[in-house]
């Protein structure tokens, strides 16, 4: 069957007058792979080209590619790992991005016949379908700007349907081969610094198999490795990226804009400064919050189909594990518990209350003091901020936090002290925290109202240990003027520094990873998975307005902020080329509970429009630079 | 089915000290990590254990970690596949050079054409492929059939068997089971009845022949020394 086949010329002329039937086809690459064994090798170099020819390729071409194909398909058994190893590294090396729906599906036939004719090959063939869930490297410009348009889409389903189901079908036949998958797509994870639309179709894969078939055994690890990566990425974004100098307006006076409805447009030198301007600021040139912005959508919508096919409990619980492994520890991880947040508004009964549950056990009783203080931390963020939660639950949870602080302050005799006492005073700082949001709602119920005055917060807070004074005094501000209104508590007016973002007591007690101004649930940033967080988060300015409604002290309010913010925007003008001090003064003015004169005190004040900081940053102060 | 045994072991878990607590949680979770995968030690693939924890006493190892050692007998169901044993598994898949079975669920084998004997022919009947036997038209190896092979060899790490169906006593189990010529010495026993049956009545017909011409004959005799006496 003499056939001359150079690399770059095809059969034509010979084809017309052989007629090849498929078993004399099979014969032929029989005997070629048997002879290579041997050391002959012309045939077995024609077929190597065979495969090796990628470009461009004409009909005829495509019809030699695919009875290559076949005739390997049914010769795996005469496949010699060493021998043939040019023949293999070429199949492997085949991507089915560059290639039609006819050769994709003899190529798949082949990696299924290979993977199952022996164990040798099982690896191989697995890491080449993995290799496959994002297009070759080679041409990646070319295939990015492909996916953009609707046939790239097109391609990148009939690719992806096809990896999936040889998944499927290989795991039929080699029952064990899930097990080396999950093996080879941990390892073959990109990392942080891929480009986004690669990370993102890789995890897209990922969250496939975690909802597929084979998702009981493999998809705990995928969900886990997710949360890694998210993770990773989280931490390379700094908080300097999300703070800069000149931003004029506090975030929180971004949220209020925002709820009124665009309405209150501060104009400073032309330009409008509405959220999104704010955000795209923030991250606009920032790539690595643009990756964890996709990969968070991504994972959002996973949770929404797991919720809507009945499988969020497990799939929560393999995330709660992680949290607890990984972003508990994380040193003030800032979008990735959102993930936490939003599987938690899917279902508040079980996901919520678990986890809920499982913070306050690791507070309760947990191990390392840096853990339970960032675990009541997230605790308070989320019991404030969780729109779905119910106030008997949050009061339910406030009693057991109270509890354990009334225990622990009855056990102790001695003076205020921040360091020794840092769970404590962390304890305490939130259940303030949850009040302060949470107070009214939870004083409309008349039983929870007399439940919250039975809680032992009074005794906790004029304890010896002196909490008021410890905790940050902008939350104790807050707390101690809402219980004046409300008629709640009788709590003294003590001597705190008034004015003050924090205090040095308030620095000792969080330390240094400054666990004092730890806010995880504070309002999200990212902008395309901004949508599914918003139904369901509390902003303080609703909890404000709640609050100040009735007052005419404060109906000026409004105005009050107009007033604030234009005097601002002249002032950020002029100052313009001010020391970065006088900058830093403005922003962290603007995050302040009282007005710029300080001199007013708390009870005679009149103006005086307090602002609940929506957003603490961490301290940037000189003397801790 | 061969390859499957059973043996008692003499362990010793070493358990890192934060699990001093649930030592009985973490015994379990140390031998679960031996399943489904060779080990040299065993010369087999653990598939099932069943601890028994002796003594509460435990040995410390010295070092940074101090890790507890228990010691513990487990039972534990090896399977390790030799060449030339007799194994049996369902078919998954049936190609026109190999057939695909999966044994006890979990480790894959194949039968490659050269190993499968000239008997079966490979046919595609109803959309369905299958191989039948050339001699026996009722002898049918297709998906969902249990199949009785002789192992060719074995691929540890992945468990991967090779197989030949060569051997006249490999094929479809059941039809083997119910129809193959060749008895074992097993199966003797078993097949003694019918042919003692068929032998027996054999017997039986022929002793009555016997006796009848007996009867015969003794009317005769007697009839005659009745007749003499007359005379």
């Amino acid at each position: 069957m003499g056939i001359e086949l150079a690399p770059q010329q095809t059969v034509l002329h010979d084809m017309d007058e052989l007629s090849f039937t498929d078993s004399e086809l099979d014969y032929h690459v029989r005997n070629a792979l048997k002879a290579a064994v041997q050391g002959d090798c012309d045939s077995y170099n024609q077929l190597v080209a065979v495969i090796h020819h990628k470009e461009r390729l004409v009909p005829e071409e495509v019809a030699l590619l695919m009875t290559c194909l076949k005739a390997l398909t049914g010769a795996v058994s005469c496949m010699h790992i060493v021998h043939h190893r040019s023949l293999l590294a070429a199949i492997f090396g085949m991507s089915l991005w560059n290639y039609g729906t006819d050769v994709m599906d003899a190529l798949v036939e082949l990696l299924i016949s290979l993977a199952a004719s022996s164990g040798q090959y099982v690896d191989l063939c697995l890491e080449m379908l993995v290799t496959n869930f994002m297009p070759p490297s080679s041409s990646s410009t070319y295939f990015i700007e492909l996916l953009k348009q609707p046939r790239g889409i097109d391609k990148k389903h009939q690719v992806l349907d096809r990896v999936h189901s040889t998944f499927q079908d290989i795991a039929n036949l080699v029952p064990l081969s899930p097990l080396r998958l999950e093996k080879i797509v941990r390892d073959r994870m990109p990392n942080i610094y891929t480009k986004e639309p690669f990370i993102v179709m890789y995890v897209e894969n990922m969250l496939t198999l975690e909802s597929g078939a084979a998702g009981k055994l493999v998809g705990g690890s995928m969900l886990v490795a997710i949360m890694d990566r998210l993770i990773d990425l989280d931490v390379e974004i700094a908080w300097d990226d999300i703070l800069q100098d000149d931003f004029s307006k506090g975030i929180f006076d971004m949220e209020l804009e925002d709820l009124e409805g665009f309405s209150d447009h501060v104009q400073q030198d032309g330009d409008e400064l509405t959220r999104e301007s704010l955000m795209q600021r923030f991250f606009g040139g920032n790539l690595v919050a643009e990756k964890l912005d996709s990969l968070l959508v991504l994972t959002f919508e996973h949770l929404e189909s797991c919720s809507g096919s009945g499988r969020l409990i497990q799939v929560f619980e393999t995330l709660l594990q992680s949290f607890q492994k990984t972003v508990l520890t994380a040193y003030k991880s800032k979008f990735a518990q959102f993930v936490m947040f939003y599987a938690c508004s899917l279902d508040p009964e079980n996901c919520g209350k678990m986890f809920v549950s499982t913070l306050v056990n690791i507070f309760v009783s947990g191990v390392y003091p840096a853990w339970r203080m960032s675990a009541v931390a997230y605790l308070a963020s989320y019991l404030s901020r969780a729109k779905f939660v119910a106030p008997s639950f949050v009061a339910a949870t406030l009693e057991s936090l109270v509890n354990w602080c009334f225990d622990y302050c009855n056990k102790q005799d001695g003076d205020i002290n921040p360091r020794a006492h840092k769970i404590f005073y962390s304890g305490c700082q939130a259940i303030m925290y949850v009040l302060c949001f949470r107070m009214r709602s939870i004083i409309s119920v008349p039983r929870l109202r007399s439940q919250l005055l039975l809680m032992r917060i009074e005794d906790i807070l004029r304890h010896p240990l002196k909490p008021l004074e410890v905790c940050l005094p902008s939350i104790v501000e807050e707390f101690l003027r809402l219980a004046k209104r409300n008629r709640i508590f009788s709590v003294p007016d003590t001597f705190v520094d008034y004015g003050m973002l924090e205090s040095e007591l308030s620095r000792a007690f969080g330390g240094i990873e400054r666990l004092d101004t730890f806010f995880p649930f504070d309002p999200y940033l990212l902008r395309k998975s901004d949508r599914f967080i918003r139904p369901n988060f509390v902003y303080w300015s609703m909890v404000r307005n709640s609050y100040y409604e009735d007052d005419e002290d404060e109906s000026a309010s409004d105005e009050d902020i107009a007033e604030a913010g234009i005097s601002i925007a002249d002032d950020i003008s002029v100052d313009e080329g001010d020391a970065h001090l006088d900058e830093f003064d403005y922003a962290l003015d603007k995050m302040s509970i009282t007005p710029r004169d300080s001199s007013t005190k708390f009870g005679g004040r009149i103006q005086g429009f307090v602002q609940m900081p929506s957003k603490i940053r961490p301290s940037t102060s000189p003397e801790s630079l | 089915m061969e390859g499957l045994k059973e043996s008692e072991a003499n362990l010793v878990v070493y358990l890192h000290p934060s699990m001093a607590k649930c030592v009985n949680d973490a015994i379990l979770r140390e031998l679960s990590s031996l399943l489904f995968t060779y080990s040299e030690t065993f010369d087999g693939v653990v598939l099932a254990y069943d601890p028994n924890v002796r003594s509460n006493l435990a040995k410390i190892l010295p070092g940074i970690h101090p890790y507890l050692g228990v010691r513990l007998k487990a039972k534990l169901l090896l399977f390790s596949p030799k060449p030339n044993m007799l194994l049996e598994g369902e078919v998954v898949k049936i190609s026109r050079q190999s057939i695909h079975a999966v044994i006890l669920g979990f480790s894959s084998a194949v039968i490659a054409d050269e190993d499968i004997r000239d008997e079966f022919k490979y046919k595609v009947k109803h959309g369905k492929e299958v191989f039948v036997s050339r001699h026996h038209k009722k002898h049918k190896i297709k998906v969902g059939t249990m199949i009785r092979f002789l192992v060719k060899s074995f691929d540890e790490e992945i468990l991967h068997i090779s197989g030949s169906l060569v051997a006249v006593h490999t094929g479809c189990a059941r039809w083997l089971d119910a129809n193959l010529e060749e008895w074992s010495q097993a199966d003797r026993a078993n097949a003694q009845q019918p042919k003692l049956f068929v032998g027996m009545i054999l017997i039986l017909i022929f002793a009555e022949a016997l006796a009848l011409y007996g009867l015969i004959v003794g009317i005769i005799l007697s009839s005659r020394a009745g007749q003499s006496r007359a005379d």
